[in-house]
């Protein structure tokens, strides 16, 4: 029998993570209450250790292992260390809002890991199996940690609508998956590709498959239909577990969706790009348009992340190496922003308090000026007021599909970004106009203060030198 | 002769028979996850008769990992279940209505 | 895959499942015949104490259908996850002769991680019933 040992080396900071988790599981079960910090450092460091590793295996080549169901490329790496950053930023920002209510233990940081380490797997996933596996450790980690807040009724029912509608997305996911498979015979993206492109696949089965891993990949992501979840889960998650969940994953649920159209699927592009249109603009209309009724905060950051999704498609579907790195690029940036945007309620809130209504912030101005002036610019980016961070986000998606003629999506998306901008406004009003209905100090914990003012900056700072982030995306698409 | 669209042919009931329980099961929870679990193991009836008919072992491995992760995935849905039983006293799926907006 | 004519396939068809049919037969003809005969030859002098429900020789505790312990749930959880690495056990059991050392020290790492979990477990106290 052949039997060929992987090379074990590319994998180097999977294992260093996963033996980590497996550390700081046991570890934490002898560390009383009052040490709990040290599982905090143990995990931050964990990700730092991963970057590093990651920033070694790392190289400008293409390198396949574990029989080809491994790939390390540039897409890989760079989306693994963004992972770890926003990953390590989601941590240091819950830490006092966990010690607050009672939620400071070690399985929030284990689960968190495991879902990054979910996220690892997805990135480097070079096979159905793999990719299958990825999602579903990333999936189970991210149910576990919605539901964590046991004395929580509305955590508990988020928890279980997030994870029947996930394990059916998944469901459907792997249906047409099997389909793919039964059409091609083969599990490996690229002998996938080469199938597809030989003609050798049954193309009725194939588009059968290709309806189902959409629907799949939609449901993940958050994108209209598929959208139910999403402001159900933000809206009862305990919000330091909604930050998470609203960055790193989508860079994940990105990664999982060029893995599947571009790396195995670029044969199928005139179709699944005509899908893509229908749920990009769906996501954009239905997000940007009920994100204005809403009073909870929470909520209204859920469907404008709906819309932000939408917008994200909108690079994938012009099915071009420019598309593809500027959806990579709005997906990092609006991981930041998503970061700032829940942070904002991170930092309102105290113990016994949770800052999500909107007439919470009424008056912030008099309160804090210098946080009032940090939201201010999270939210002015998510508008894509120029020259913060989102407006060149949009700004390379929309060239994105000009440059492929799709002209009516363009006015459709710069329309519908106006409309978004009403309700991102509507916030900096009530904080800087309306009259405080509270005078109380705002104190919120110093690390958390420092993280979220740098958090706020880095959103105008890049947004001032856009092109370095721009040419690193465009690096992982272009060789 | 029992060919591969009579195998693709009953995984396609089996999974369409789940979706609908999950849509028009409206009292009980655990319903939902035993829906669930059928559509997983449809997708495990596709995978074994495409593996067979094309005789490559690979969708069969795949099974087992679908298996592993099927369990956990109902170990999890479980636990979800007896916190929200802890709270709310029942498993019927219409009460599940406190987040709305 | 050869063609077959279609009167052929389903000739070849019923001749793999015959024995099947034969052998379903056979039980329920046996079944019903042990049955029958137990009801002709056996005395029947039915009373109260021989037709009340039988728990061990107690008087019966509850209703069958009470609700029982939600630990119960517990325990299936915990055995679901960890029955399912035999699924992975049986395969590499019979190929371990090919895969060597490697193979050993593969499945040695899989156990060694879910031993991980197990002592996180009891040393939670998941396997406490009180």
């Amino acid at each position: 029998m052949n039997f060929i040992h992987p090379q074990f080396s590319l994998a180097l900071p999977e294992m260093i993570l996963l033996g980590m988790i497996s550390i700081i599981l046991i570890a934490d079960l002898f560390i009383s209450d009052k040490g709990r910090v040290v599982t905090y450092l143990m995990t931050q460091a964990t990700l730092v250790l991963a970057a590093i590793a990651t920033a070694a295996v790392m190289g400008a080549d293409v390198a396949l292992s574990f029989n080809g169901h491994f790939i390390i490329d540039p897409l890989a790496s760079l989306t693994k260390l963004f992972i770890y950053l926003v990953s390590m930023v989601a941590f240091a920002y819950s830490r006092s809002y966990l010690i607050e209510r009672d939620m400071y233990r070690g399985e929030y940081f284990v689960l968190g890991l495991t879902a990054v380490l979910g996220m690892m797997v997805l990135a480097s996933a070079h096979s159905l199996l793999t990719l299958y596996l990825g999602l579903e450790l990333l999936s189970l980690s991210l149910y576990a940690m919605v539901g964590l807040r046991r004395d929580s009724s509305q955590a508990a029912e988020a928890a279980m609508k997030y994870f029947v509608l996930g394990a059916m997305a998944s469901a459907m996911l792997l249906y047409g998956m099997s389909m793919i498979y039964g059409a091609t015979g083969t599990l490996n993206l690229w002998e996938i590709r080469d199938a597809v492109a030989e003609g050798s696949g049954h193309s009725l089965v194939l588009i059968f498959g290709l309806v189902f891993l959409m629907v799949g990949v939609a449901f993940k992501l958050g994108a209209a239909p598929f959208h139910m979840w999403v402001p159900d889960v933000y809206h009862g998650a305990p919000t330091s577990v909604t930050l998470f969940l609203s960055s790193a994953p989508k860079l994940a649920a990105f990664v999982l969706m060029i893995r599947l159209l571009v790396d195995a699927l670029p044969a199928l592009a005139s179709a699944w790009s005509d899908m893509l249109v229908i749920i990009a603009v769906l996501s954009i209309v239905l997000g940007n348009v009920i994100a204005i009724a809403q009073l909870n905060i929470k909520r209204m950051l859920a469907y404008s992340g709906i819309s932000h999704i939408g917008f994200l498609l909108l690079g994938v579907l012009s099915a071009t190496p420019e598309g593809y790195a500027a959806a990579f690029y709005y997906a990092i940036v609006y991981a930041i922003m998503s970061l700032g945007g829940f942070a904002m309620v991170l930092v309102m809130s105290r113990q016994g308090f949770e800052a999500d209504e909107l007439s919470d912030y009424a008056g912030l101005n008099e309160r804090s000026p210098i946080i009032a002036l940090m939201m201010l610019f999270i939210m002015f980016s998510m508008a894509g007021v120029p020259p913060l961070l989102g407006f060149w986000a949009k700004l390379a998606v929309i060239q994105a599909i000009v440059a492929v003629e799709y002209y009516q999506l363009a006015v459709l998306a710069v329309l519908f970004s106006v409309v978004g901008a009403f309700y991102y406004l509507r916030v900096i009003r009530i904080i800087y106009f309306d009259k405080p209905t509270e005078r109380r100090e705002l104190k919120p914990a110093n690390d958390l203060k420092v993280i979220f003012i740098a958090n706020a900056m880095l959103v105008l700072l890049l947004g001032l030198f856009p092109e370095s982030l721009m040419n690193l995306c465009q690096s992982a698409f272009i060789y | 002769m029992i060919e591969l669209s009579d195998y693709l042919t009953v995984a396609a009931i089996l999974f369409s028979i789940s979706m609908a329980g999950i849509f028009i099961n409206r009292k009980n929870l655990i319903i939902l996850l035993m829906c669930i679990e059928l559509m997983l193991l449809a997708v495990n009836i596709n995978f074994i008769a495409f593996s067979h008919f094309l005789g490559n072992a690979d969708g069969q491995i795949f099974v087992f990992f679908i298996l592993t992760v099927a369990a956990a995935e109902a170990a999890i849905g479980l636990a979800l279940l007896v916190v929200l039983f802890r709270h709310r006293q029942t498993i019927n799926v219409a009460t599940l209505d406190e987040l709305r907006g | 895959m050869p063609q077959y004519r279609r009167a052929d396939r389903i000739h070849q068809m019923l001749e793999n499942y015959l024995p099947v049919l034969i052998f379903i037969a056979v039980g329920l003809v046996f079944g019903a015949f042990m049955v029958v005969l137990g009801m002709i030859l056996s005395p029947s002098r039915p009373d109260d104490e021989k037709l009340s429900r039988y728990e061990c020789g107690f008087e019966a505790f509850a209703g069958a259908r009470s609700e029982f312990d939600v630990r119960f749930y517990l325990v299936a959880i915990l055995f679901i996850i960890f029955d399912l690495e035999i699924a992975f056990l049986f395969p590499w059991a019979t190929v371990l002769r090919e895969l060597g050392l490697f193979g050993l020290l593969s499945m040695t790492l899989f156990l060694a991680i879910l031993v991980v979990g197990f002592i996180y477990e009891w040393k939670k106290g998941a396997l406490q019933w009180e």
